[in-house]
């Protein structure tokens, strides 16, 4: 019965892509590459992928994936119960060529308490391989199909409700290459949005169940690339060395947010708009649609942490979606000088650059004591740090150091005035735990510049300095 | 007594034979049928009387209101002592003896032998990995059958308090919250809350079978549920979406359609219901 139902399935799919394909490929009409030997598939975790099929010949590829249900790390101290192919989110990466007839075996790990199932957007026939692949804990199913359109597609869990098992991370990416593959580079890497919903807000300690009422308002706590914050930051991030060219397979699982996927700090050279066959060139952002993809590739140039962020920047900054590729290698001062921070990305960092009414309501009421001092820093705080360095000063972990109770900070007054006045980038210690990314310099008078550090410093725990307008007239001077 | 069980246990198997031999047997009785002999085990189980009524299930088959006769439901799960009880008596649904035409290789898969269950499980744990078949024929043995998909979950409705709670948010995501955690089978029986007709462990232990469970038949490819198959929906008027209690049944009928009768699975239990109201003595 199986049998019978792959092969209508299979020849049904012949039938609709002859027609499909025949005026716009005259050349080789896909269905019809003959397939060689057979092989198992090799299946990698995120970040990494697969190697490239190169030269090879199309061939029946053997696809084992596991679904199981596990409890993972979201973000420092919070769980969370995903729903996994292959035991990771996203997905065990597949790497197919065109013209390979896949035989997957679908496979419900017995634990696990729901029936799933897959549905491949590179295959052509109903429900993507959805309406074969059912299966319930404790068995295993298998259908077949041929890769016959190349590009970068986006698998997932389509067992009701639907939304929910893509929410618990059921997602991941199929990539089919043309015949000889794609051009060689010297890094390839597998990065994939998701957006999250826990019971409790971001940052809620324990293990959060997920929550219905917020994935059907749109409304993710978490939003982050390949499953949780910080998969791709600190000693995850993703590598390369200067003068090597990077490819990133870029999908998106949702379920809801669409990605404007953005590297800081790279232009992407080439861009496979949303994974399929047409290139764009001298790309910044790239959008990458909920269940679409894209591939990316550029030259890194200059040494450094790039930052990857989805550009609808709050989730970046508030919800998770900070990446980092480290490029090692030697400076590059024509291409970029190093020396003035601000051009490293200026009109960010969650910062609001210029309020001139504020500025100058706080000009005309010019504190005095310590008390209105901190007072007016409050606020500005609240207007200017407080995105990346959260409300009570206790920063994201991996990503902005924290204010309260910092080591760093209470050590060295006028270098916390610089930092401010400046910017600051690279690698810093702060509590024992090492940071790595961009603050911008703040476009704040002296005097708002004294009372935001005054309140940080009496706040929190901190050492009560107080700072006055004078102390940061005169950096500002000596810094210059 | 035990002859009148017995001969309900005949029609089971030949109800089976029949159906892999549609065409050839007609009115002439199998010759090679052996008689199965389940008897009582022994084990008695408390039970408490659901009163009927009528109501709307969340996808019933006629999407309707279906009546629920008076009948009565084992208070807990059956548990692998009471499992294992059966077998001792009942040598035919044996982890060794099992006939794959009733179990498939999952049955009692963790238990070391046909008299020993496995070294991390408990007596008091309820018994999984255990075919619809064999759960017939458990209950049949006690003079009980499994109940209908409508009657389960009318019980299941229930919350500690109210016989429908099915519009009630915590209750929900009780519900929701355990559809996600992985292993609860190990846990033991009666722990979870007493509902409203004094019944444990319906929601938050493991999945139960029922006698119909195939009788909605989700295509697995349940987006194309969702249009075809309008009796899914109309069943509760409008969909809602913003309702987590479509979520939770839309998930046990999810389940339910991804079984086969042979099936043996680690989180798939059952217990049993009689017509008959049963005398409560204290």
């Amino acid at each position: 019965m199986l049998k019978l139902a792959t092969v209508i399935g299979i020849s049904s799919a012949l039938i609709t892509s002859c027609g499909q394909n025949k005026e716009t490929k005259p050349k080789v009409d896909p269905t019809k590459i003959e397939v060689v030997g057979s092989s198992e598939a090799e299946l990698t975790a995120p970040p990494f992928v697969p190697k490239p099929v190169g030269d090879r010949k199309a061939t029946k590829l053997i696809v084992h994936m596991e679904i199981i249900e596990k409890e993972g790390v979201m973000a420092d101290g919070v769980k969370y119960i995903y729903w996994t192919f292959g035991g990771s989110v996203p997905g065990s990466f597949i790497r197919t060529r065109i013209g390979d007839e896949v035989e997957f075996h679908l496979k419900n790990h017995p634990d696990n308490k729901l029936p799933h199932n897959i549905d491949l957007h590179a295959v052509t026939g109903p429900g993507g391989g959805a309406a074969s692949s059912f299966v319930a804990p404790g068995h295993e199913v298998v259908f077949s199909f041929k890769v016959i359109n190349q590009g970068l597609y986006v698998y997932h869990c389509a067992t009701a409700p639907v939304g929910m098992h893509i929410a618990n991370g059921m997602y991941g990416l199929i990539l089919v290459e043309p015949e000889g593959g794609l051009p060689p580079v010297d890094k390839e890497y597998y990065v994939m949005q998701g957006d999250f919903y826990t019971k409790g807000a971001n940052g809620e300690k324990g293990l959060q169940p997920f929550d219905m009422a917020k994935a059907i308002k749109e409304q993710p706590d978490y939003v982050v690339f390949n499953g949780s914050v910080g998969a791709l930051a600190g000693d995850k991030a993703i590598t390369a060395k200067v003068g090597e060219t990077v490819r990133l397979y870029v999908g998106n699982g949702g379920p809801n947010l669409v990605s404007s996927f953005h590297v800081i700090g790279e232009i992407f050279d080439n861009v496979s708009i949303e994974g399929g066959s047409l290139v764009n060139h001298d790309v910044q952002t790239t959008l990458v649609p909920a269940g679409g993809s894209a591939i990316v590739d550029f030259k890194c140039e200059v040494p450094g942490t790039f930052i990857i962020v989805d550009h609808s920047i709050f989730r970046t900054f508030n919800k998770g979606s900070l990446g980092m590729l480290k490029v090692t290698g030697d400076e590059n001062k024509t291409i970029f000088s190093g020396k003035q921070s601000e051009q490293v990305y200026h009109p960010e960092g969650g910062t609001i650059q210029t309020m001139p009414e504020d500025a100058n309501a706080s000009k005309l009421a010019k504190p005095t004591s310590l008390a209105e001092r901190i007072e007016d820093g409050k606020s500005i705080y609240n207007k200017t740090c407080f995105a990346c360095h959260q409300a009570n000063g206790e920063g994201l972990p991996n990503a902005f150091p924290p204010l309260a109770k910092s080591d760093y900070l209470n050590a060295d007054i006028n270098r916390a005035i610089e930092i401010v006045l400046k910017g600051k980038t690279g690698e810093i210690a702060v509590n024992g735990k090492k940071y790595n990314s961009v603050m911008t310099a703040q476009t704040l008078t002296d005097e708002e510049v004294a009372n935001v550090l005054t309140f940080v410093y009496s706040t929190w725990g901190n050492n009560k300095k107080e700072i006055t307008p004078d102390m940061v007239a005169k950096m500002r001077k000596s810094t210059k | 007594m035990s002859k009148i069980i017995s001969l309900f246990c005949f029609v089971v198997l030949t109800f089976s034979c029949t159906n892999n031999k549609t065409e050839s047997i007609k009115e002439e009785q199998p010759v090679n049928v052996v008689i199965p002999n389940d008897t009582t085990f022994g084990v008695t189980t408390t039970m408490v009387n659901i009163k009927g009524a009528k109501y709307v299930p969340l996808y019933g088959r006629d999407s309707q209101l279906v009546i629920i006769k008076l009948f009565s439901m084992d208070v807990f799960p059956v548990s692998n002592a009471d499992y294992l009880a059966f077998t001792k008596v009942n040598k035919r649904w044996r982890k060794s003896n099992i006939k794959e035409l009733f179990a498939d290789d999952n049955y009692l898969f963790e238990w070391k032998n046909d008299t020993m269950i496995g070294n991390e499980m408990k007596q008091n744990s309820p018994i999984t990995n255990v075919s619809w078949y064999a759960a017939k024929a458990y209950c049949e043995c006690q003079g009980k059958r499994l109940p209908s998909v409508d009657e389960w979950e009318y019980v299941a409705m229930a919350n500690q308090d109210i016989a429908d709670a099915r519009k009630i948010k915590s209750y929900n995501q009780y519900i929701l919250d355990w559809y996600e955690k992985p292993k609860t089978s190990n846990n033991e029986i009666g722990k979870t809350f007493k509902n409203y007709w004094g019944v444990y462990d319906l929601h938050g232990l493991v999945w139960e079978w029922t006698s119909d469970f195939s009788s909605i038949l989700l295509t697995g490819e349940s987006r194309n549920d969702v249009k075809t198959d309008k009796d899914l929906f109309c069943g509760s008027g409008s969909i809602n979406a913003t309702d987590l209690m479509n979520y939770a049944a839309f998930m046990r009928y999810a389940f339910r359609g991804s079984l086969k009768a042979v099936y043996s699975v680690k989180n798939l239990g059952f217990r049993c219901v009689k017509d008959s109201i049963i005398i409560i003595q204290k």
